[in-house]
């Protein structure tokens, strides 16, 4: 019982948060809801026994990305009231997508039925035993290793992609090199000079 | 376990075990929060010892009760909101560091079997939660509406990134050497070999030791990365709208951090609950009596560090998070990775 309340609490504060990013005023405040959203379902996939996929749900997207949509939305200065003006006009194509969107899930899930022999195909775990990390690093460092490792290049490419195309070298800057600092001998440095009263150098 | 098999009679199992588990949760933040009280005296304590100042010293004997006579100047003072703040935002701010901050401590052995979650993810879940507390210094600087609190939290929340990037492989090499993402299993695997010598500390592990223990001071914005809260610079960073009892929550979050980072220091390197030398005598003392004077040498330390070194520029604290320790951490994960096959010892 105590798990079902669990459920409907994490079920309801996401699906209620998930309805405040939409309607919050203040963008801010969206992306706060937005991060309790995520945080809610990562509270569903603990109770549904997915506790690996639960935290990195936490760590990449409340952890990482959602701080980067914070950083950005806080530095934007937004007039709410601007904002708000053009709401009205967008009403009715929203409205349009969302019915489709409707329709086309209506139509999935009206003629979903199941295969009589997928029941019985539906395995136990192939590792009994196991915990959850354990058995995605097999499966993902031996099944899929080829797949795997190719997603990491391709995120590799997408990073250098990304700072190749925003560097903008400048010239004049003054940067510090710390291992010329360091490598500094004493006899570089400083220079002995014997001055003479009243001559300077 | 007392309460739990008593309650267990008249509410049926499933009640007693959350009462049984709210009473002793209760009790251990007490615990926790009594010794953070003197951990913070300790601070201040060293911090003056190594100035040759006296420290605090006036309420109680040596001044052991000069923390809870803060607590008390806290809570009694009036909490100021300013009027340009975002009234939620900015009391939820301070709340969330909090609740962050001791929620942490569900997963943390601190003796064989002591323990409110034995989960098999702990070590993610720790990092999970220490990756959150950015909102808590995020939200305060912003809903602040004030300038000084916003550059604090922008500064605060790139160093805590940061950093949790070498914190991420430090951890990763203490998976791969001992095998588990269990934080009891990480402890008992550094049992055997006559003490402290089997220690992850005493072990191919050392560089990341080292690593772990900076980025633990950048992570809790301790100096010499106090960029935060310069207060040379930004009078106090995110905090500076803060008063009365939301500061103290703030200030409370902090500590809690510290601690449990210290604690994390003492899972991974020091052994955890584990005798330094496996005699009888010394394996009577019982295990979470090791494990609090493990976690009060790392903080000595973290607190000499404080007192000793000067703080960092930012841009070199920027430098030394991801050009000296990322591929530092980086190489050591490969390193590792590749001594366990050479040698055929990995485990599990």
């Amino acid at each position: 019982m105590l798990i079902a309340l669990a459920f409907y609490l994490f079920a309801a504060i996401a699906v209620a948060a998930a309805v405040m990013v939409v309607t919050a005023r203040n963008p801010v405040h969206s992306v706060l809801f937005l991060i309790l959203t995520f945080f809610s379902s990562a509270g569903l996939f603990m109770l549904a026994g997915a506790e690996f996929l639960a935290l990195i749900l936490i760590v990449v997207y409340v952890g990482a990305v959602a701080v980067l949509f914070l950083f950005v939305v806080m530095m934007l200065d937004i007039d709410i009231a601007e904002l708000r003006q053009g709401v009205l006009d967008y009403v009715p194509l929203g409205a349009l997508i969302g019915l489709i969107m409707l329709v086309e899930l209506g139509l999935a899930l009206g003629v979903w039925a199941f295969a009589p022999e997928a029941a019985s195909s539906v395995a136990a775990p192939v590792h009994p035993g196991l915990t959850n990390t354990e058995a995605l690093g097999r499966v993902l460092y031996s099944d899929f290793l080829y797949v795997f490792q190719a997603s990491g290049l391709v995120l590799l490419v997408a990073m250098i992609g990304a700072i190749v195309l925003t560097l903008r070298e400048r010239p004049g800057v003054k940067r510090q090199s710390i291992a010329q600092q360091v490598g500094r001998l004493r006899a570089e440095a400083v220079e002995l000079k014997d001055i003479r009263p009243g001559q300077g150098l | 376990m007392l309460l739990y098999s008593s309650l267990q009679n008249w509410l049926g199992n499933e009640w007693a075990w959350l009462i049984s588990n709210v009473v002793s949760i209760l009790l251990f933040i007490v615990v926790l929060l009594v010794m953070i009280a003197y951990i913070l005296l300790a601070d201040r304590k060293i911090w003056a010892a190594v100035m040759i100042r006296r420290g605090p010293n006036v309420v109680g004997a040596f001044g052991l009760l000069q923390s809870f006579a803060d607590l008390l100047k806290f809570v009694f003072k009036e909490s100021v909101i300013p009027a340009g703040a975002n009234k939620v935002v900015f009391l939820l701010a301070p709340l969330i560091t909090v609740t962050l901050a001791l929620g942490a401590w569900a997963v943390v052995p601190v003796d064989e079997g002591w323990v409110f979650a034995d989960v098999n993810v702990g070590v993610l879940y720790i990092f999970a939660i220490s990756s959150l507390g950015v909102y808590g210094i995020i939200m305060g600087g912003w809903a602040s509406n004030s300038k000084y609190p916003f550059l604090g939290a922008l500064r605060s929340a790139a160093q805590m990134v940061s950093y949790e990037v070498s914190i991420g492989f430090v951890i990763i090499t203490v998976l791969m050497w001992t095998g588990s993402l269990n934080l009891s299993e990480i402890v008992r695997a550094q049992a055997g070999s006559g003490g402290f010598w089997g220690w992850n500390f005493f072990s191919l592990l050392f560089p990341m030791f080292v690593i772990f223990f900076i980025s633990a001071l950048a992570e809790t914005n301790r100096p010499p990365f106090d960029l935060p809260e310069a207060e040379s610079e930004l009078v106090a960073g995110y905090q500076v709208e803060y008063s009365s009892t939301p500061y103290l929550l703030f200030m409370l979050g902090e500590y809690v951090n510290i601690v449990l980072m210290c604690a994390m220091t003492t899972i991974f390197f020091l052994g955890g609950w584990l005798p330094p030398v496996e005699i009888g005598f010394l394996e009577a003392v019982p295990g979470v009596i090791w494990f609090v004077l493990k976690v009060w040498i790392v903080f000595f330390f973290f607190a000499m560090v404080k007192a000793i070194v000067p703080r960092y520029r930012y841009d070199q604290l920027m430098r030394l998070g991801w050009k000296v320790f990322l591929p530092i951490s980086l190489v050591w994960v490969v390193i590792v990775a590749g001594y366990l096959v050479a040698t055929n010892s990995y485990p599990g």
